[in-house]
């Protein structure tokens, strides 16, 4: 009997780790799609901020009420995972508790604490399905942001109920197993009453040992399938964050926010036209192929770094939340723009794995089929998107390069704007001024006394 | 009373004297043309002189950063007037550069580097912190503060963009004005609608104005003073105040402006 129940766990840890390969295997693929970006400068300060950013969840504190429930969350999420450990290799060697003789009175120490981050977890998942459905927090409602509607609200209830039914479920095993203890059954090793579960022990009070080792094995493996369940599900969710944060913030970019990247492309062309560089000199070799693109249209033009973003994306709408053209009912929402720059790399995967592996053309384009102009064109710059994100993403870098292109590449820039183009290009000011009138606000200073 | 005689030497003048000034003062744009923002330029060079800063200004041969190009996405013309700023600084051997605007700040801070031009770049806000540190700027001869409340609107490419939150607040604090803060301040604090190119052209379809918004929230804080430190947020905030019909209660002022008035300049 125990010999065929490893069997059957060891073909579906192998099917769950082989399904997660595929999927991690996608993600880098498609991430790496992506134009190449160097992000690997600065080791010792990106480590740093991975450890303050992602461990330490220094921005979810921002809200300290928030940070502290998503924190209990995180914590009993890690440290449960040892306790996941010795439930893998059980299933695996066919054993029960495999480290209770080990650890003496310290194991019931140890799951009594477990418990007492599993009581933890469910009581926060709760409140926060509550804010979800109940309260209605303004930037989780489709009502009010469209990037909300359908599977992203449901991804986010699905989540918070699968950890909820987890933690239920290792918490009523304990009670049965704990039960079963006192009834002195064979396989169950004396650990003695934990913290929590003791407390559910009157639920089982009446139960028969059968029934009880029923319940208990029932408990056993609907925890560890719901688990494995839940790492598959997370490659497919906005819950992904789990895993990507940390690389996300360990590429972080270091530079000042306000720096805009450099398209070098165009500085060959400035030097050349203004003399700077010699057109026949600096021609040599592929030097002065015209770039295929000015900008990004899909999301091969974006860097990888801005794909990974969109994966680590967790939908929490902080970003949209704080940027003023989305407060002001302008149609651009940051989190759309992460979002949907993940469902075009999504469709591209998907398309990828029917053509072994290569994109064969669609006809889409992240700008245009996904994005819009109008959102495009809406944003100030002003980085509040960028400042509020937990993990680091920059949806404005994803902006500017959508705008690089429209404006450059396909010339669609609004009347105004090129209005002002001439005016910078003809006059140096943005403004219809002369030039040689730029001094002239000094003349009534210059004779006051 | 007043008895200086304001200077305000260019580059050129001061390169045919072989002499070198402290500090280049970049104008802008707005400092430059825009009516309201002159005013600015004008309280900030009467400062100079006063705290005998030696400065220049480049004249007719500054040209515009080049940042609302970039920002719109029109790289091109960006490159231009940044190469061809950077060749006439270069020309003048240019070492630190001061700018009341934080666009023109953050572009020669950050993004002239890559193209070949490297100097120290100071914004205003920080440049009079460091003057009445110093002593060389002195709060007293003018308007006493003592008692207004000022709120503070941060500009998005000073504070977000470059981290500058507390220089301004400063300068505020030391005309012993009544600071008090937005809802929304240092970096949370909610754009004026400008940036980004925003500044020229009309606001896409929405159901408010992003300077509305902002105004309201400085107006609910029951300052007499907005203070800002960016042409565009002087636009916005004005034309919000306007808009709100409070233009007789609550008055926009750069921090140059309110320093200036302080010194009875």
């Amino acid at each position: 009997m125990v010999i065929i129940q490893q069997i059957i766990f060891l073909a579906i840890l192998g099917i769950v780790g082989w399904l997660i390969f595929k999927r991690a295997s996608l993600i880098r693929n498609t991430i790496l799609l992506g134009r190449d970006e160097d992000r690997t400068d600065q080791p010792a300060m990106r480590f740093a901020t991975m450890l303050r950013v992602a461990f330490g969840q220094k921005k979810m504190f921002d809200r300290p009420l928030i940070g502290v429930m998503h924190f209990v969350v995180y914590a009993g999420f890690l440290l449960i995972n040892i306790e996941v450990l010795e439930i893998v290799l059980d299933g695996i060697l066919g054993k029960h508790r495999l480290f209770a003789p080990f650890l003496g009175s310290f194991y019931t120490f140890l799951i009594s604490f477990f418990e007492f981050l599993a009581i933890g977890v469910l009581v926060t998942c709760l409140i926060f399905l509550i804010r979800r459905t109940i309260l209605k927090v303004e930037r989780f409602q489709s009502s009010r942001h469209r990037e909300m509607n359908g599977w992203p609200q449901l991804d986010g209830k699905i989540i918070l109920i699968f950890e909820i039914v987890l933690m239920v479920a290792i918490l009523t095993m304990n009670a049965a197993d704990t039960v079963l203890q006192e009834m002195g059954s064979q396989h169950y090793i004396r650990t003695g009453d934990f913290a929590f579960s003791q407390f559910l022990k009157p639920l089982f009070a009446s139960w028969n040992e059968t029934s009880l080792m029923i319940y208990e094995r029932f408990a056993w493996w609907f925890h560890i399938l719901g688990i494995f369940t839940f790492a598959v599900y997370v490659t497919y969710s906005k819950h992904l964050h789990i895993a990507l944060a940390f690389p996300n913030t360990y590429f972080a970019r270091l530079i000042p926010k306000g720096e805009m990247k450099n398209m070098p492309d165009i500085t060959k062309e400035v030097k050349i036209m203004l003399g700077l560089t010699d057109a026949t000199t600096a021609g040599t070799g592929d030097e002065n192929v015209i770039p295929e693109r000015f900008g990004a249209k899909d999301v091969p033009d974006l860097s990888w770094k801005n794909l990974m973003d969109a994966y680590s994306c967790t939908e929490c709408g902080r970003c949209t939340a704080a940027c003023p053209a989305n407060i002001t009912g302008k149609k651009l929402s940051p989190r759309k723009i992460m979002m949907d720059t993940r469902d075009r790399l999504e469709d591209i995967g998907r398309n990828m794995q029917v053509n072994n592996g290569k994109f064969v053309d669609d006809g889409k384009s992240l700008m245009g089929d996904y994005i819009s102009n109008e959102e495009i064109l809406a944003c100030t710059t002003c980085n509040a998107c960028v400042q509020e994100c937990p993990i680091l993403i920059n949806p404005l870098d994803i902006i500017l390069q959508l705008r690089r292109y429209k404006i450059m590449d396909e010339a669609q820039a609004p009347a105004a704007w090129n209005a002002m183009f001439q005016n910078l290009d003809t006059n140096q000011a943005p403004w219809k001024f002369s030039p040689g009138d730029r001094f002239n606000w000094a003349e009534k200073l210059r004779n006051e006394v | 009373m007043n008895e200086i005689t304001y200077k305000v030497p260019t580059m050129a003048e001061m390169a045919a004297n072989n002499e070198m000034p402290e500090v280049l003062f970049w104008v802008g744009c707005a400092g430059s043309f825009d009516d309201r923002y002159k005013k600015v330029t004008i309280a900030f060079v009467k400062i100079l002189n006063k705290a005998g800063v030696k400065f220049a200004v480049l004249g007719t041969e500054e040209s515009c950063t080049g940042d609302p190009a970039r920002r719109a996405g029109n790289e091109f013309t960006f490159q231009m007037l940044a190469m061809s700023n950077i060749q006439v600084l270069d020309m003048y051997g240019v070492k630190k550069i001061v700018t009341a605007c934080p666009h023109c700040f953050n572009t020669l801070k950050n993004e002239y580097p890559e193209l070949g031009g490297n100097y120290e770049v100071i914004h205003h806000s920080e440049y009079l912190q460091q003057l009445i540190n110093e002593g060389r700027v002195r709060i007293e001869g003018g308007e006493t503060f003592k008692g207004r409340k000022i709120t503070f609107h941060d500009s998005c490419y000073l504070g977000r963009a470059n981290g500058i939150y507390e220089a301004p607040r400063h300068v505020l604090e030391a005309l012993d004005a009544d600071l008090v803060e937005m809802k929304r301040c240092k970096t949370k604090g909610l754009c004026c609608g400008a940036g980004g190119g925003q500044m020229f052209k009309e606001p896409e379809t929405g159901k408010k104005d992003i300077n509305i918004e902002r105004v309201e929230e400085a107006i609910e804080t029951g300052a007499t003073t907005i203070a800002v430190a960016c042409p565009f947020c002087m636009v916005m905030m004005t034309d919000g105040v306007k808009n709100k019909e409070k233009e007789d209660s609550v008055k926009v002022f750069d921090l140059a402006e309110l320093v200036a008035q302080a010194e009875g300049l």
